[in-house]
């Protein structure tokens, strides 16, 4: 696979992390990246809440390019992806607004790109089999919680490759690494975005939410795949535990870091280093628990195969076959006896007498439970009994 | 005795009996709108590609925003100001500015309302009218802009200081500035692109054309 890349100022910035892993997972992948040529920045929020044309134009000039390119174009960045996703979709059903942009960038724009995220190259076009099959050094034992948070999977006639109220393309890679993701509420929940800077005491408090719901469900650490998620959730932890009293230590990985950790990456090669809730502890935690259930996984099964090489030694068809005719036999030329072998109370016995005599099927069904299992055989035996007394007493 | 005296919106209705005057009943008075507050918002709606009057005041929209704890007037009643044309009331709210853009409101409406739109078309029309309720946010936005215009990136490092310069708060989150760095996180220098003349050209572009 073959795609034009778009890391976005983040990326290169506070979020790189996330580009360094994003690198390395397509690599590991066998993904072909190729960075868009003298990309600009996409405007972000700023540039919708102040000027439409502006939010259109900036993205509509990397969207040029990429349509130069031929490529498909992957945007990591939430919010790059979410810009150029709005553009690409104002460009291919508003001719007049498509003219208009094109005579602002001063370049052709057809809308013949198509912007993807992380989430839909790895689940969907790459696929969590192909993942898995990669994965060498398997996260057992993690208990995660994915968080989406808003422009991924909203508006979803921008975007569309997930459910924007239950996504599950992150856990369905999660869980393909062999972590376990967890079910909870504030995976599309806001982070605050950038209210964290310009109105912290707001941005603060939804942090802190999102933190307190993912430490309540039992969650050890969060996954996310946006750079400002990311950013907010990792470095402002701290002044939000601070502010509310309390201590969540929730270290925050991008779900590029954990695909290409989990195929053998070096965490110094994906930045596990370059976090501020300290990460590589879990990492260590999660390694330790991976270890011993992998050892536990693979007694069991070695368990398994020797207790039906046991059962495949004990049982030899042909004579559990003989035993069963032996059984039948008896049953036809001494019910009274068998009926008491399978039932201690004399009246039920009695009445089970009456069920084996005129019901050979229920009788052969007995002779085989009793050769492979006395006690099963007893208990069918009393359900008998107690389904014909019913009858009887109706 | 009882009469109807109108204070700016709020009629009240006050009654004389032996303890002195009071208020018996309070109610918004409605002024009919003027056919320049339609005119308003009839461009706005077009801007934002949405219509108010298809909302039916669930308050879905309030349950599932994120930030409407912070605001004045939550998602649902700024969709009810602009209902009763009080386009005004709606462009000086602070939640325009308090918005995050989640995106959320507009999912979950039934009656599909883009309310995300129209938070952003407000923003952008108060910001236009130089109306700004809440300056921190369009001093972080104009702030952030000025460094895509100047590098084609954003400039985090001068996006910091010359956020918290302009909001008077110059040391606010320079908590994180040295551990960013010592993460090689942020750079002290803008990283540029080769083309900036045709960044450039976008900004002077759109603002010929006055935005939309
Ligand atoms: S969710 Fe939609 S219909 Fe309900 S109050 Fe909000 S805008 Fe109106
Ligand atoms: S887009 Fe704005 S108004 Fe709508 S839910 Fe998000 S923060 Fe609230």
């Amino acid at each position: 696979m073959k795609l034009a890349y778009y890391p976005g100022c983040s990326l290169e910035g506070s979020g790189m992390e996330y580009g360094m892993s994003t690198e390395r997972t397509a690599e590991v992948l066998g993904i072909e990246l190729i960075e868009l040529d003298d990309w600009n920045c996409c405007g972000a929020t700023s540039g919708h809440s102040t000027d439409k044309l502006l939010s259109l134009a900036l993205p509509a000039r990397n969207l040029a390019i990429a349509e130069e390119a031929g490529l498909p174009m992957l945007a990591p960045c939430a919010a790059c992806y979410s810009r150029h996703r709005v553009t690409e979709h104002t460009v291919k059903h508003d001719e007049k607004m498509r003219q208009t942009i094109a005579q602002i960038i001063d370049r052709d724009i057809q809308g013949t790109t198509e912007t993807l995220s992380i989430l839909d190259v790895l689940a969907n076009h790459i696929g969590v089999d192909k993942i898995a099959e990669k994965v060498t050094r398997p996260l057992l034992g993690m208990k995660a919680v994915c968080y989406y948070g808003c422009l991924l999977v909203r508006p979803v006639e921008y975007t569309g490759f997930d459910d924007p109220e239950d996504p599950q393309t992150m856990d369905r890679v999660v869980k393909a690494l062999g972590a376990e993701a967890l079910d909870w509420a504030h995976k599309t929940e806001c982070c605050g975005a950038s209210l964290v800077t310009s109105r912290p005491e707001v941005g603060n408090r939804m942090l802190y939410e999102i933190l307190r719901n993912a430490k309540e469900v039992g969650a050890e650490c969060i996954v996310t795949a946006c750079p400002l998620c990311g950013m907010n959730l990792d470095m402002r932890q701290g002044a939000v535990e601070k502010e509310f009293n309390t201590k969540f230590d929730l270290p925050v990985y991008y779900v590029t870091e954990l695909v290409a950790l989990a195929a053998g990456e070096s965490r110094k090669a994906v930045g596990i280093d370059r976090h501020f809730v300290e990460a590589g502890r879990y990492l260590d935690e999660v390694a330790k628990r991976a270890e011993k259930i992998k050892a536990e996984l693979e007694a069991k099964a070695q368990a398994k195969a020797e207790s039906q090489k046991a059962d495949g030694e004990k049982v030899d068809p042909e004579a559990r076959q003989k035993k069963i005719d032996a059984m039948i036999k008896a049953f036809e030329k001494n019910p009274d006896k068998m009926a008491k072998r399978l039932i201690d109370d004399e009246e039920r016995a009695a009445v089970l007498l009456e069920i084996i005599s005129e019901d050979s099927k229920k009788a052969a069904r007995l002779a085989e439970l009793m050769v492979d299992n006395s006690e099963k055989a007893s208990k069918a035996a009393d359900a008998f009994v107690t389904a014909e007394l019913k009858k009887r007493d109706k | 005795m009882a009469a109807w005296y109108k204070t700016g919106l709020i009629a009240s209705k006050y009654s004389v009996s032996g303890k002195g005057l009071s208020i018996v009943e309070k109610a918004v008075k409605l002024i009919p709108a003027c056919e320049e507050d339609k005119e308003l918002l009839s461009r706005l709606e077009a801007e934002a590609g949405t219509n108010v009057n298809l909302c039916y005041q669930c308050g879905k929209c309030s349950a599932g925003c994120p930030a409407a704890f912070a605001m004045d007037y939550p998602p649902r009643q700024v969709i009810r100001l602009l209902q009763l044309d009080m386009v005004e009331q709606a462009l000086k709210a602070e939640s325009i500015w308090i918005c995050a853009s989640c995106e959320t409101c507009s999912a979950r409406c039934p009656r599909g309302v883009d309310i995300a739109s129209l938070m952003d078309t407000l923003r952008r029309e108060a910001l236009r009218r130089g109306q700004i309720t809440d300056k921190k946010v369009a001093a972080f936005n104009q702030a952030f802009l000025q460094g895509v215009k100047l590098f084609g990136r954003t400039y985090e490092a001068g996006l910091l200081l010359q956020h918290n310069l302009k909001t008077m708060q110059p040391f606010k989150d320079a908590q994180y500035g040295l551990p960013m760095m010592k993460r090689g996180k942020i750079s002290v220098l803008p990283t540029r692109i080769k083309n900036r003349d045709q960044v450039q050209k976008i900004f002077a572009k759109t603002q010929q054309l006055g935005g939309e």
